[in-house]
């Protein structure tokens, strides 16, 4: 698990007249987890949806490297991005099925392989044993998943009756159903108490040991990014300002300037 | 040649028609992001006043045509905002904030209502009325054929020129216009500042119904015929034209309009009459699956 | 209009809520005038107008009245928008709706034999289990799927044209026409579906309404074919299996079926017959229906309904899926469609127009969107009911126009809104 597992070039959106993102690389490690940050209007979400394939980029090449093979993100679709490439990712507002049951979206999210194991329905709905026993399967890792989030007693309550926090934790459990490479989690601190965001770190460092899935993450939380980050992106404007470890980042000029304004002093570029 | 100019009169004539009713599906469109499947039928009623204040006028003895036909405009106009205030009011308001398909069906009963009220309380015969706007101009005159504009052709397209004008004049410069610009953008955000949301939306519709009734009156006068059911078929192609131009857009509603009123009288005159409505229904069709943002709208970002 | 709600006094509310009826009432007066207040007649060959202001004054009075209760209700006496259901366990519910079809279907079973079961009682449940079969079929596309389809009846009759055709073209019988009114349905639903199920969901809802209209213009226009306005006559009661409902064989023919079972020839064999073919239609639909909603193709159509966005994050292609559901729909239109030929025996573009279409949404928005009892409670509402009162039968669209807007108002989710859920991790794991 090593290597440069998403290579972001050149990467360019923009709407009518707005440059969203203007010029933008950078690259994520494979196992690590890598942060994007910026003020409000940066253009972080959009970057996302360029990697998730919800926008088709302007310009500039958002390369997947998995196993051997490479996968131009920039020119797919979304569902493929999410079945084929295993790019998974949360949004901002949260977006559960809430009229579904907990345990229906973790099922949901493994649709593509018991879709297969279905025969494409047509199997299932003869009751083939195979058909079962992947739908046993599916099962069984939803539960795995309720248990390491706490919601296994929950699991066949509808998900729009959890309370905030949980529907957040569920969301990010039915992306890794789906069994991602890399899980892009928009904002996973939004709106959670400092009790619930210590959660979420150990949760997402528990994650990236035990699943192998690296993380890349828009957030606005500090303790949550500088706490698990390896590797940090900072956005201002659509343009890259800084990039490198935690560290680095705090320290570094440019980012101070973006987050609390220009100093009366101009200081020497 | 002939034929061709004089179907192109005809055509404009009643591309005017579906404009004005179109403009209302793009403006309610516009502020509240629902198609108002009644407003084919508001165009209805708009039309069934015009007969019935005709009529009261005629018994009356006002004889006087511009003054009749002012009279009834206003009449018609008035009568039929009560009805698209009324119809936000009972059947779109409630459902705001409800789940998505929600105000569709809603709408699509209260077009089916609406349809049902008019023919229980004015029967389902076709009402007709004598010609009130006679004569007509002469333009070219070969030996077999005339080409004629008629008077009412030249007032329903004076008429919607002048009115779309005012209207865009209404929402480029005044407070209510930015007001409604305003709810299009950001409703929250335009009720934080003080502009009274609820009120901006009934004017919409209103706005609407008002152009409606005029599209109404124009074809009471244009064909003297009027049925419960001719809101159905106005609307689906007044939609098809907001669509075409671009839905969300003003100006392009009043292009649509034109453009399916030619194109039905071109089709009319040219292939088949019978296969005026399939054409028309086919242009509605490509034009979302090519260019789902029409000729002059903006396309649709999805908002993830 | 918002409710009274102020601390200053009840003089004060009372007085806002007066004002409130009040302009209610002005509003009604400006609605009735016109269209209650005045009648157009034919008078010789004009038109005259009779005036009906006692029935304006009426309902401005009922208008005023209504608003000032409303307005003077107890607040804790008013409809709860949205008022949680009283708790039930879902295995609870399961036994209760288990029960409930279980029943429904033994009564159904035994219908025709049931002493009351005169020929117009039969002739009414075919109709009855017609639209419940269209709403099954509906309800795969607008309840589960979540795709407003408004022109349904189209698929409803390429079904029935396929056979009337196919029989009066190809000597094609009902057993042979049947899997092939449900094929071209759904061929048609893959070819109307495919280019137009990327449209945001209103766009999809007039596009299927003007599909609906293309349909019937081009049965009405082409005569030579499909027979144009006056339909197709003639088409062929179905068999019993190659058996005939008929008095006598015909030469050389197979034997009638009341010589088949040693039985006295009777005429209601053949509607009792027909009854049962529909009963057996409606009931594979609803089997069919429970069974792929636990299928994931099912759930991934539900999950389209919630939130396509995060569908397709999660890697659904959404426009295959909705086309399943688009096409399996149409497919069971379809099939009700040849069976409804078959029942008429007389087919005309009439049957099918858009008010069709309505209907049969009508039916599946009142019943609540996925619940299949639901649908059928709401079917005999909406048929029976006009049936009883013959008086009542003028004002039917009326009041289903108006019961459509009153179930989106305060019971979005249908008459029974109870969900259950297709797996749980008692029964799975």
């Amino acid at each position: 698990m090593n290597g440069v597992l998403l290579d972001v070039a050149n990467l360019t959106m923009r709407f009518g007249g707005l440059t969203a993102i203007d010029d933008l690389s950078f690259s994520a490690q494979a196992g690590h987890i890598t942060a994007i940050i910026g003020p409000n209007g940066a253009g972080k979400t959009t970057v996302f949806n360029c990697i998730t394939g919800f926008y088709k980029p302007t310009l500039g090449r958002i390369a997947l490297a998995r196993d051997s093979a490479t996968f131009d993100l920039a020119q797919m679709s979304g569902h493929k991005i999410a079945s084929a490439a295993h790019v998974a990712r949360t949004f901002q507002n949260i977006r559960l099925f809430p009229r579904m049951t907990v345990l229906e979206n973790l099922i949901v999210a493994q649709h593509n392989k018991l879709m297969c194991a279905s025969g494409y329905t047509i199997a299932g709905l003869f009751g083939l044993p195979s058909y079962r026993k992947a739908e046993r399967n599916a099962v069984a890792k939803a539960r795995g998943w309720l248990e390491r989030i706490g919601l296994v007693d929950r699991a066949d309550d509808e998900a729009g009756t959890l309370h905030y926090g949980a529907q957040r934790k569920l969301e990010i459990a039915r992306a890794l159903c789906t069994d991602p490479v890399l899980l892009c989690l928009d904002e996973p601190a939004a709106g959670l108490n400092a009790r619930e965001s210590a959660e979420l770190n150990r949760l997402l460092l528990d994650i990236r040991a035990t699943d192998g899935v690296s993380l890349l993450l828009i957030e606005h939380d500090m303790n949550v990014v500088m706490g698990i980050s390896d590797h940090i992106v900072v956005l201002d404007y659509g343009k890259r300002i800084a990039n490198g470890t935690p560290d680095a980042v705090r320290a570094d000029p440019a980012v101070i300037r973006a987050y609390l304004g220009e100093p009366d002093a101009v200081e020497s570029a | 040649m002939e034929y061709f100019l004089q179907q192109t009169i005809n055509g404009i004539t009643l591309g005017a028609v579906y404009g004005l009713i179109a403009i209302g599906y793009t403006m309610v469109y516009g502020i509240v992001g629902m198609i108002n499947f009644a407003h084919g039928e508001i165009y209805m009623i708009g039309a069934f006043i015009a007969v019935i204040a005709f009529t009261l006028l005629g018994m009356m003895g006002v004889t006087w045509v511009p003054a009749a036909v002012l009279i009834v405009l206003v009449t018609a106009m008035l009568f039929t905002a009560a009805y698209g205030w009324a119809v936000e009011r009972i059947a779109y308001r409630p459902l705001r904030g409800s789940f998505r398909l929600a105000p569709l069906i809603s709408a699509i009963g209260m077009s089916i209502f609406l349809q049902n009220y008019v023919q229980l309380l004015q029967g389902a015969r076709v009402k007709s009325i004598q010609p009130i706007v006679t004569g007509a101009i002469p333009l070219i005159e070969t030996g077999h054929f005339q080409v004629a504009v008629t008077y009412i052709q030249i007032l329903i397209v004076t008429l919607t020129i002048a009115l779309m004008i005012s209207f865009s004049l209404l929402i480029t410069r005044t407070r209510f216009g930015r007001a409604q610009r305003a709810c299009e953008q950001d409703q929250t955000m335009a009720a934080l500042l003080g502009i009274d949301v609820d009120r901006t939306i009934s004017m919409t519709f209103m706005i609407g119904a008002i152009l409606a009734a005029v599209a109404g009156v124009m074809v009471t006068l244009y064909y003297g015929v009027v049925d419960f059911f001719i809101g159905f078929q106005a609307g689906i192609k007044a939609f098809a034209a907001a669509v075409l131009g671009g839905i969300g857009s003003l100006p392009g509603a009043m292009l649509g309009g034109f453009l399916i009123g030619l194109v039905e009288a071109y089709w009319s005159a040219y292939f088949s009459i019978e296969y005026k409505d399939i054409a028309t229904f086919s242009i509605l069709i490509l034009v979302l699956i090519f260019r789902p943002s029409g000729l002059l709208g903006r396309p649709d970002v999805e908002k993830v | 209009m918002s409710r009274v709600t102020t601390s200053r006094g009840a003089n004060h509310m009372a007085v806002a809520a007066l004002k409130d009826a009040g302009l209610a009432g002005f509003v009604a007066l400006m609605l009735a005038v016109p269209l209650v207040g005045f009648r157009t007649i034919e008078v010789g060959s004009g038109l005259g107008l009779q005036t009906r202001f006692d029935w304006v004054a009426y309902c401005v009075i009922a208008v005023i009245a209504g608003r000032l209760i409303l307005n003077f209700w107890p607040p804790h006496w008013r409809i709860r928008r949205r008022a949680k259901a009283p708790h039930v366990s879902n295995a609870q519910h399961r036994t209760t709706m288990k029960l409930v079809a279980l029943g429904g279907i033994g009564f159904a079973v035994a219908l025709p034999f049931l002493p009351f079961a005169d020929r117009y009682v039969i002739d009414l449940a075919i109709t009855i289990l017609i639209y419940v079969m269209l709403g099954w079929g509906l309800n795969i596309v607008v309840g589960l799927a979540g795709l407003l389809d408004l022109g349904y009846v189209a698929f409803y009759a390429v079904g029935a044209y396929s056979f009337a055709l196919g029989s009066r073209y190809w000597g094609l019988n009902f057993w042979e026409a049947l899997p092939m009114a449900g094929a071209l349905a759904a061929m048609l639903g893959v070819l109307l579906g495919f280019p137009v199920l990327r449209l945001r969901g209103d766009y999809l809802a007039i596009v299927t309404l003007g599909f609906g209209e293309m349909i019937r213009l081009l049965i009405i226009n082409l005569q030579s074919f499909t027979g144009g306005p006056n339909g197709v006559s003639g088409i062929p009661r179905p068999s019993f299996f190659g058996f005939p409902f008929a008095r006598e064989a015909e030469a050389g023919g197979p034997m009638p079926f009341h010589e088949l079972f040693g039985l006295d020839y009777s005429t209601q064999h053949r509607f009792i017959f027909l009854y049962f073919i529909i009963l057996a239609l409606a009931l594979i639909t609803n089997a069919f229906t429970q069974r792929i909603r636990r299928m994931p193709i099912g759930r991934a159509w539900e999950a389209l309904r919630e939130d396509e966005i995060a569908c397709k994050a999660l890697g659904i292609n959404p426009t295959n899926t909705k086309l399943t559901a688009f096409t399996i729909g149409a497919m069971f239109g379809g099939f009700a469609g040849a069976f409804f030929a078959t029942r008429q025996g007389f087919i005309s573009p009439e049957s099918f127009n858009f008010l069709e279409s309505a209907f049969i949404l009508a039916i599946v928005v009142l019943g609540g969107m996925g619940s299949q009892i639901g649908i059928v409670i709401a079917t005999i509402l909406l048929v029976a009911l006009p049936e009883v009162g013959r008086e009542f039968a003028e004002f039917r669209m009326l009041l289903f126009g108006a019961a459509m807007i009153a179930i989106m108002v305060w019971r979005p989710y249908g008459l029974l809104s109870r969900r259950s859920p297709t797996i749980q991790l008692g029964s799975g794991a």
